[in-house]
């Protein structure tokens, strides 16, 4: 973990309700997809957490969500103003894994996280495939970015008005080695059920610090107690026991 | 003698710059970072008789300057702590720690005092009689004056070390509490708690926090903890560590002017994991501004043992 000053280059929507930023600065901190960054906001007490979706030298970019005050005041950032971010939180995905044929499992903002790590795995030589998940047509983005890194891309819509029809269980291929995901927790839970391999789930909670001082993000693991912010956000499959 | 010590309870401190409890884990978190060993000291994480998963999730919740809590005394139980944590805080911090103890019933608490009472490295015991998190105990024994009283008479009589009560602002008057506490024996004073509070989710009409209500902390309690730290630090002898939305050199100045001999930092760390560093570093300057020369002069209570 370190803490920063990032400048903001880019801040653009891609849906009604989404937006992608990316940041400069010391980008060091970070060693593996599935981490996150934690922003501090003027006028909030607390930062707000915010996966990373991609990391190239300097440059961060992460793709969030309008919906409280932190995200609003995040997306009516304009490129030159400064954040104070604390960068490299959470244990991130574990690529040692995968197979030779991951596949990727995404709903809704869910989806940044798999980007980096798509690129990850495909840099690695594996065959990735990817299913993304979203309500309605309006709501879907990144599908081509996946397609241009090189991952079989399927794209399903709880609606029927774009791509396949259902959710991301109903589009799943058989063949894959092993599974990677991050969506909100139906989603999860409905992967968790559906999966015929291992696989790794990255989970979203209240969190108070994001570096695993304040307890605030707690849940129960076949392991023991884990800190959602510090010992995940990703858990392991065997890991899992859901609460309700 | 430098001119940031101060003496808690007849152990020396390099500076009053105190790590709040469960806001700092066991330091190690905080060590990855920065030689914790530049702070005063620091309390660990609350510890109980038993491992406690605590409440249910959500536990956080925000409101204007501040951050509110339900966790509920999370710890590995105190056999772990000792077994486990305590030789990692050992590692990376060298100096007498603050051991914050909670607990449900008066045997629980004088048990867990008894077992960290004989670790090496913890210099006092705070005794965390305050909580707003649990049912059944901690804060209802900082409620009233003879429950207060009676723990800590029980726990003085059953340890060695300087121990501090740790009170909450959720109760009509802390003063009596306070010297109450006192009165049994008490080596000191720790307050502020959180406030009791609640947020409640205009999408769901719900309380955002599992628990319903949480403790309140942060910046915007700052001036009703010191207030509070004034009218206790004034009524008792022993010495009061002030808490409560410390987030500056000049909040530990203006605590320590209030009366305090040692002043803890809370939520702020959980914003800023670097801030205990920068207040001891900018202690100086800020004391230079104000014309300070030594702080063991600023408080009423200095030379109190």
């Amino acid at each position: 973990m370190k803490q920063g000053v990032f400048t903001v280059r880019e801040n653009i929507p891609l849906t009604d309700s989404v937006y992608r930023m990316k940041l400069e600065g010391d980008t060091s901190s970070f060693t593996n997809a599935g981490q996150f960054l934690n922003i501090r906001i003027d006028g909030l007490y607390l930062r707000r957490p915010i996966s990373l979706c991609d990391l190239e030298d300097r440059i961060i970019t992460i793709i969030y969500k309008v919906v409280g005050k932190g995200t609003e005041d995040l997306s009516k950032m304009t490129p030159g103003k400064t954040l104070d971010i604390l960068t490299g939180l959470g244990n991130g995905y574990d690529l040692s894994l995968s197979g030779s044929h991951p596949l990727l499992l995404g709903g809704g903002v869910g989806v940044p996280p798999l980007y980096y790590l798509a690129k990850k795995l495909i840099e690695d030589g594996k065959r990735v495939s990817v299913v993304l998940g979203f309500n309605t047509q309006n709501e879907v983005f990144y599908e081509k970015e996946f397609r241009a890194l090189g991952a079989d891309v399927i794209v399903t819509t709880v609606d029927g008005s774009y791509g396949k029809k259902g959710f991301v269980t109903d589009a799943m291929p058989h063949d894959y080695t092993y599974f990677y995901t991050c969506g909100p927790e139906p989603m999860l839970k409905a992967v968790y059920r559906s999966t015929v391999t291992e696989g790794q789930f990255s989970f979203e909670k209240r969190m108070g610090c994001g570096f695993g001082a304040c307890m605030g993000c707690s849940c129960k693991t076949i392991t023991g107690y884990k800190r959602i912010c510090k010992d995940g956000p990703v858990l392991k499959k065997e890991e899992i026991l859901w609460e309700n | 003698m430098g001119k940031l010590n101060v003496n808690l309870c007849g152990i020396e401190l390099d500076n009053p710059v105190i790590a709040s409890s469960g806001t700092f884990g066991y330091g190690y978190e905080f060590a990855e970072l920065y030689d914790i060993n530049c702070l005063g000291t620091f309390s660990f994480k609350g510890t109980t008789k038993e491992p406690r998963f605590g409440n249910a999730t959500p536990r956080i919740a925000e409101g204007p300057s501040g951050i509110l809590n339900s966790i509920g005394l999370q710890n590995p139980g105190v056999e772990k702590v000792i077994s486990e944590e305590l030789p990692k805080l050992k590692k990376c911090f060298h100096k007498p720690v603050i051991a914050n103890v909670g607990g449900f019933s008066m045997e629980e608490y004088v048990y867990t005092c008894k077992k960290l009472d004989k670790e090496e490295q913890v210099g006092w015991l705070e005794v965390n009689i305050s909580c707003p998190n649990v049912h059944g105990g901690g804060m209802s024994f900082g409620m009233q004056c003879d429950a207060a009283y009676a723990i800590t008479k029980a726990v003085k009589e059953a340890t060695t070390k300087p121990v501090l009560i740790k009170l909450s602002p959720n109760v009509t008057d802390i003063v009596s509490i306070a010297k109450a506490c006192e009165d049994a024996g008490a080596d000191g004073i720790s307050l502020i708690n959180t406030l009791m509070g609640m947020r409640i989710d205009l999408k769901t009409r719900k309380p955002i926090l599992a628990n319903v209500f949480g403790g309140y902390s942060g910046a915007a309690v700052f001036p009703v903890a010191l207030r509070l730290v004034y009218l206790v630090a004034h009524a008792v002898d022993i010495p009061v560590v002030g808490i409560g939305g410390v987030s500056s050199a000049e909040n530990v100045l203006e605590m320590m002017m209030a009366g305090a001999t040692a002043v803890q930092v809370g939520a702020a760390n959980l914003l800023d994991p670097f801030v205990c560093r920068d207040i001891v570093r900018d202690l100086p300057a800020a004391m230079e501004k104000y014309g300070i020369d030594s702080l063991s002069d600023l408080s009423i209570k200095q030379g109190a043992k």
